[in-house]
């Protein structure tokens, strides 16, 4: 499977993601919150940033089920779900996630007829630290 | 000020044959393209003065300009963001020829894609890191990154798969009509299209373009130059690049609203700089990497309301005779996907009056870079 590669900017979202903790970068002028993370607030331009801890809760806003040619791994478990989520707690910002039946699932453990846009979900990790998907209502 | 609109003209377009492989090299068919296009044009490769292709392009500016025996160079310009930089390098050759800083410039794209790599394929290569916020994820190629978008367009607005279908019909149906296609002779039919196989859901085979190889050239000239050319001369009339603000490469889903794309930034000044609007448009060649571009182009560039993009396809609109007639040798979905720059080189033959689909008295001609990333379009007319 493909890790992230972690960049200077991203670092502390996967320090925390590996605790447990879903975090989102904000500005510590401003409070606004910014993802992808990145070293300069788009609102006020300062570079004081803080890591605010969110609910973990989402809804998702789309969601497609990739079929092959695609790499191995993933092939292996496509058609798979992957998830746009949209946080409750800030709604501009959306994850690109995986939608599973438990953490570390696999990815294609959610039965297709159970998607849909709207639906509610809860964050959960990986052993590796990679935050994934429960619905709420399985 | 120096002003773009009409001053310059697009006099020289030429390309080699398309399949989905080809035995020469990408830098042997940029030649054969950029010098049917002069020849096309009547001008003599060492009158060139100005090139301009994309940053993805593999064959850069010194090796054109060595093998083929140009002159010195005074502009020369490379455009990111794959099939988005394709009208953008038009765009920037007619700047430069606007403001006399060259007098002849070539645009061109060489690209062996059918027998190439694909570049999410490659495992050995480090991420962009970027990607570490999708790709972990199994959302690795672009047909995934956009069916996210179109996903979310049909349940906002009740876009359908008939209608994703009907622009890879007028595609397949124009490209059906033009011998240079990959896609001549092999009608498409809504079964065929409904039966095939997944891609990345909700889009399909046909949803998606062609794996190519080929290479394509254009001339661009002063519009008192062009006059004296041997072919009639393709105007540009207005151009622009376009990249939103909080835009993310393709996967621009931070924005307060991810459906309106860099289309819509591209149109805001394409048509502030023009004496058109969309109702004026005879033709268009809309970039179509994904036939689910095509409604959120058609909304970004204003020939319909937001969330209309879908509906707007009904009654054969997009067909040779409807509302806005659409890629008309067959686009990227049905003729060949060399990233776009087969839009511009048949935006030229429409307004020529040669294409193989000819609209009848074709005056205007909008022509798109690629939707979803940093993108770029231009306004041609005679
Ligand atoms: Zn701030």
């Amino acid at each position: 499977m493909l890790t992230p590669v972690v960049d200077d900017d991203g670092a502390p979202f996967w320090e925390y993601a590996a605790r447990g903790e879903l975090r989102i970068q904000a500005c510590a002028d401003c409070a606004e919150l910014r993802f992808p993370p990145r070293p300069c607030c788009p609102h006020c331009r300062s570079f004081a940033t803080e890591w605010r801890r969110v609910s973990g809760r989402g809804r998702i806003w789309s969601y497609v089920r990739p079929h092959p040619p695609l790499l191995p791994d993933y092939a292996e478990q496509a058609p798979y779900h992957v998830v746009l989520v949209e946080l409750t707690d800030a709604p501009r910002i959306r994850l690109v996630g995986n939608l599973v039946s438990g953490p570390g699932a696999r990815l294609d453990s959610v039965p297709a007829e159970r998607i849909r846009i709207g639906a509610r979900v809860q964050v959960v990790f990986t052993p590796t630290g990679l935050p994934q998907w429960l619905l709420e209502r399985p | 000020m120096a002003v773009l609109k009409d001053a310059t003209a697009i006099v020289g377009i030429g390309q080699t044959p398309f399949a989905k492989q080809l035995p020469e090299s990408e830098r042997a068919l940029a030649c054969r393209a950029i010098l049917a296009a002069l020849d096309d044009a009547g001008i003599a490769p060492d009158e060139v003065d100005a090139l301009a292709s994309y940053t993805m392009e593999e064959t850069d500016e010194v090796e054109v300009a060595k093998a083929l025996g140009l002159g010195d160079l005074t502009f020369f310009s490379k455009v990111g963001y794959g099939g988005g930089g394709s009208c953008a390098t038009v765009a920037h050759l007619a700047a430069a020829i606007a403001t006399g800083q060259a007098t002849v410039g070539v645009a061109w794209r060489s690209r062996k894609r059918g027998s190439g790599p694909r570049p999410w394929k490659n495992t050995t290569v480090q991420l962009p890191t970027p990607a570490q916020w999708t790709r972990p994820y199994g959302l690795l190629r672009p047909a995934d990154e956009i069916a996210m978008l179109a996903r979310r367009h049909m349940h906002e607005y009740g876009t359908t798969r008939d209608h994703l279908f009907n622009v890879a019909l007028a595609c397949r149906n124009r490209a059906n009509q033009n011998p240079a296609a990959i896609m001549y002779e092999r009608p498409l039919t809504r079964e065929m299209y409904m039966n095939s196989r997944w891609i990345s859901e909700p889009l399909c085979l046909f949803d998606n373009c062609l794996e190519t190889d080929g290479a394509l050239a254009c001339v661009v000239v002063s519009a008192e130059r062009a006059r004296d050319c041997r072919r009639t001369p393709v105007y540009v009339h207005s151009a622009a690049q376009g990249l939103p603000a909080q835009h993310h490469g393709m996967v621009n889903y931070w924005n307060d609203d991810p459906l309106t794309g860099p289309a819509w930034t591209a149109a805001r000044h394409l048509w502030k700089h023009a004496d058109l609007t969309p109702d004026d448009i005879d033709v268009a060649q809309i970039y179509d990497a994904f036939t689910a571009l095509i409604p959120l182009s058609l909304e970004g560039y204003g020939f319909c309301a937001r969330g209309e993009g879908g509906a707007f396809t009904e009654g054969g609109a997009l067909e040779t005779g409807g509302r806005l007639p659409l890629n008309t040798s067959g686009g990227g979905l049905s003729e060949a996907y060399v990233h776009g720059f087969n839009l511009i080189n048949e935006g030229v033959r429409q307004l020529r009056g040669t294409s193989t689909a000819q609209v009848p008295d074709a005056a205007t001609c909008l022509v798109t870079a690629g939707e979803g990333v940093p993108t770029s379009a231009l306004l041609l007319r005679n």
